[in-house]
């Protein structure tokens, strides 16, 4: 019975989401506060809606529900109960209805907490909300529905695919998708404002902590599926420029583009039109990145196999969004208000280069994933952009940005003075440049990428401490004082030093990996040894062992050094009954300083074993800096500023109507 | 600094980033640009040897074989039409099987044997590589939605 309730569930939050995405724009054209209002009430119906549909599968797979096709599709008795919760969006119909979820609690959260927004944009962004909800609730009624039966229904499932089955992914949608969702919030507020016809302070304030929370969700997301990738595909590697990959990153490298610029919009009141765009173009990047990753119409390391009605469907929803924004966009930006003035050396210079940088960034891995496709279309040939593409591009154009990111914070607003910021940063740049110097003498390869490498993380480090030392006038004043001030500091600054630094230690990481990993691969009978990365490791035993729902050959590595054991590392290789699937299981011994990781491959019948071992210095900095930063962006967002006193207009004159 | 000295300087900032983008993605596409061929159109007119390529199809039943040591495996990889012999060393993905849809970036010997240097492999085992489909439909083989020739699954 539940799985109709949750269907029939899903087409009433698609009936509400019609009423949200017409009846408050209307109401807000007309000025019928009655109509405004139904937007708040569509938003919290629909959350409860859809709400409901999600439990509704959620119990489908908990109680294995196998008259449900997607339940049989990707379950199993056998599954531990874990798995057969995030089993629930381990699919693409679970993870769309996932998707539709989370955009009605973000929804929701605007109406239930947008009580100081003027009501005429409160109802115009919850319109342009139920819109997008109206978009891919008829995607997943339409084209796939999570709650289709079978009869009869199978006695067992087929089980999911073992590689999903493992922590890092099982959270890694949800994170994902929270970052996706939330820049819809910032396109809302965005088309609202072009609606309205005007963009000022108070928009810029509600508009920055829904992109922060966007950005720090995306951040861990992208993390979490980077270090999966990392120990469970099993081979080392931590980031393949892989289409899907690149999917989740346009958004991020955007997001964090208008991160910046809506500093620049509050509090100068300036960079408006900019800002707009960036919000659109961040949202329309996460839905092409749900349409690349969807439709598989690009060859990937992720790809899944896919239905091309889907594609299709996403790609014409892309459009719409896409086109309509941007054709609004091109109509109604040039009649805004232009903003305060700045010279080109300032805060705001300095953020505009960060925005010109990340943009462009951006535009280089957009040519790059979908030049193949462009290609394909047009029947020129079969391509594909690898890794040395970015290689060639990315680090040239990022490292100007890395650059200039602790010198930004030191320029004042308005007017800065660079010989003055970059004095007090002398000392952090002379430490940085003798890392740089020391690394060209230990580097074994690619020395002066690993010069810069090194040279950059110091530098984003100390130059970020530094800026703190001297908002706390540290050494300046007493220690107790600098204390005082630093706990009076608002919690915008000490998230931005944080992030700021986080930075840095995920450069340090990536060039750890880049230029010091070492690879040794080698059959092994039992007993035998070999040498690796100043190690010698022993293949001690292999025995089979019994999981829930496999069997796997688990090996007993002992890493020495100097006769002493060092470490042991026991990876597995599992066979899952059901689906007759195998996958690695990476053993890893993580230390600051570096990562061992081990693998183990296939037998060959002879009693030896492939081992496949790396050594990758500086690794966890990679996840650990990833991690750092969205921490900092969520130490931003508990600032006191975000949450209270939003500042009323001071305008007494009412929002020009949209004409 | 007057507003439209302002924009003229952002207006040349944009124009120089982009400049000095599109320049490098040019130059990087000319280096890195990997060209897919299927085993039929390898036989037709091989590409230059040490030339960086792709190619896929399906792992032929019967012609995966170890060498001695155990890190280097040969196999033919097949479009039903023309088969190409590849070598590869290292550890093959775990959804690598015979009668496999794959699709392997590397060099072709001069020899004719295709030294791959990475094969991929995927999530998903019902997943076809849109190559590979399509290089199957052109030997006329395989119409979408039929079971795969050679995959016993």
């Amino acid at each position: 019975m539940s799985p109709e309730l949750g269907h029939y569930a899903l087409v009433l939050a698609l009936c509400v989401a019609v009423a949200q995405g017409t009846l408050p724009l209307l109401g807000a054209r007309r000025g019928d506060p009655g109509m405004m209002e139904l937007g708040r009430t569509a938003a919290l119906a629909q959350v409860a809606l859809i709400a409901v549909a999600f439990l509704a599968l959620v119990q489908a797979y908990v109680t294995s529900d196998f008259s449900v096709a997607n339940v049989v599709r990707n379950s199993h008795t056998a599954k531990p109960l874990l798995y057969k919760i995030t089993g629930t969006w381990g699919n693409h119909e679970g993870s769309m209805l996932l998707w539709v979820l989370i955009l009605a609690v973000f929804g929701a959260g605007v109406a239930a907490f947008g009580s100081n927004l003027p009501p005429s944009l409160r109802a115009r962004v919850l319109g342009i909300q139920g819109l997008i909800g109206v978009g891919f609730l008829a995607f997943i009624l339409f084209t796939s529905n999570p709650f289709e039966r079978l009869d009869p229904a199978p006695l067992n499932g087929d089980d999911l695919n073992p590689l999903l089955q493992d922590p890092g992914l099982a959270f890694h949608p949800p994170l994902l998708y929270l970052g996706y969702v939330g820049f819809s919030i910032t396109f809302s507020f965005a088309i609202a404002a072009l609606i309205e016809g005007r963009v000022d302070a108070a928009w810029a304030r509600w508009v920055r902590p829904w992109t922060l929370a966007s950005w720090c969700f995306l951040t861990l997301g992208i993390a979490l599926g980077s270090w999966w990738a990392y120990y469970e595909l099993g081979w080392g590697g931590f980031w393949f420029w892989d289409p899907v990959e690149n999917a989740s990153f346009m958004p991020w490298l955007l997001g964090t583009a208008l991160l910046h610029s809506a500093i620049v919009t509050e509090k100068r009141d300036a960079l408006k039109s900019w800002t707009l765009l960036l919000a659109i173009l961040a949202f329309s990047l996460s839905l092409l990145g749900t349409f690349l990753v969807r439709s598989g119409v690009l060859t990937s390391v992720h790809a899944f196999a896919q239905d091309p009605a889907r594609g299709l469907y996403i790609l014409g929803f892309l459009i719409v969004v896409v086109g309509g924004g941007l054709g609004l966009y091109a109509w109604r930006a040039p009649k805004l208000a232009g903003g305060g003035l700045f010279a080109p050396v300032s805060r705001e210079g300095g953020l505009v280069f960060n925005n010109l940088l990340l943009a462009t960034l951006t535009l280089t891995v957009f040519l790059g994933t979908l030049f193949p496709l462009v290609l394909d279309a047009l029947d020129a040939g079969k391509v594909s952009v690898g890794p040395p593409f970015y290689v060639a591009t990315f680090i040239p154009l990022s490292l100007p940005l890395l650059i200039a990111v602790p010198i930004g914070p030191f320029l004042a607003w308005k007017r800065g003075d660079l010989r003055m910021a970059l004095r007090q940063l002398v000392a952090v740049g002379v430490v940085a440049v003798a890392a740089g110097i020391v690394t060209l003498f230990i580097a074994h390869r690619s020395v002066v990428l690993a010069a810069c490498g090194i040279a950059v993380a110091v530098w984003l480090v100390l130059g970020a401490l530094r800026e703190l030392a001297r908002r706390i006038q540290l050494f300046g004043v007493p220690p107790g004082d600098s204390l005082r001030r630093l706990v009076g500091l608002p919690r915008a600054a000490i998230g931005m030093t944080i992030a700021h630094a986080a930075l840095g230690l995920t450069v340090l990481g990536i060039t750890g990996v880049s230029v010091w990993q070492t690879e040794t691969i080698v059959m092994l009978k039992p007993g035998a040894s070999v040498a690796h990365a100043g190690y010698e490791v022993t293949l001690d035993s292999v025995q089979d062992v019994r999981g829930p729902n496999y069997v796997a050959e688990r090996a007993r590595l002992v890493y020495r050094r100097d006769g002493a054991v060092a470490a042991i590392l026991q990876p597995e290789r599992r066979l899952f009954a059901v689906q007759r699937r195998v996958t690695t299981e990476a053993a890893i011994r993580t230390s600051p300083l570096a990562d061992l990781y081990a693998t183990i491959g296939e037998s060959d019948g002879k009693g030896s074993w492939t081992v496949r071992l790396y050594h990758n210095p500086l690794a966890p900095w990679i996840w650990l800096g990833a991690a750092l930063a969205a921490l900092g962006g969520f130490i931003s967002l508990t600032d006191r500023r975000l949450r209270v006193g939003a500042p009323r207009r001071t305008r007494a004159a009412a929002p020009q109507p949209a004409e | 600094m007057t507003r439209k000295r302002k924009r003229l300087w952002l207006l040349l900032g944009s124009l120089g980033a982009f400049a000095v983008a599109v320049g490098l993605v040019l130059v990087a596409l000319n280096d890195s640009l990997v060209f897919f061929y299927s085993p039929t159109e390898i036989a037709a007119k091989p590409p230059p040897a040490e030339k960086s390529l792709r190619i896929g199809g399906l792992v032929a039943p019967g012609s995966v074989v170890k060498s001695a040591d155990g890190l280097t495996t040969t196999f033919d990889v097949t479009d039903t039409s023309h088969t190409l012999k590849v070598s590869y060393r290292g550890q093959l993905p775990d959804l690598f099987r015979e009668g496999q849809g794959i699709v392997a970036l590397g060099t072709l010997r001069a020899d004719g044997v295709f030294a791959a240097r990475e094969v991929l492999a995927k999530h998903d085992e019902n997943y076809m590589p849109p190559e590979v489909a399509d290089a199957l439909k052109k030997a006329g083989r395989w119409k979408e939605g039929e079971p795969v020739p050679g995959n016993t699954k």
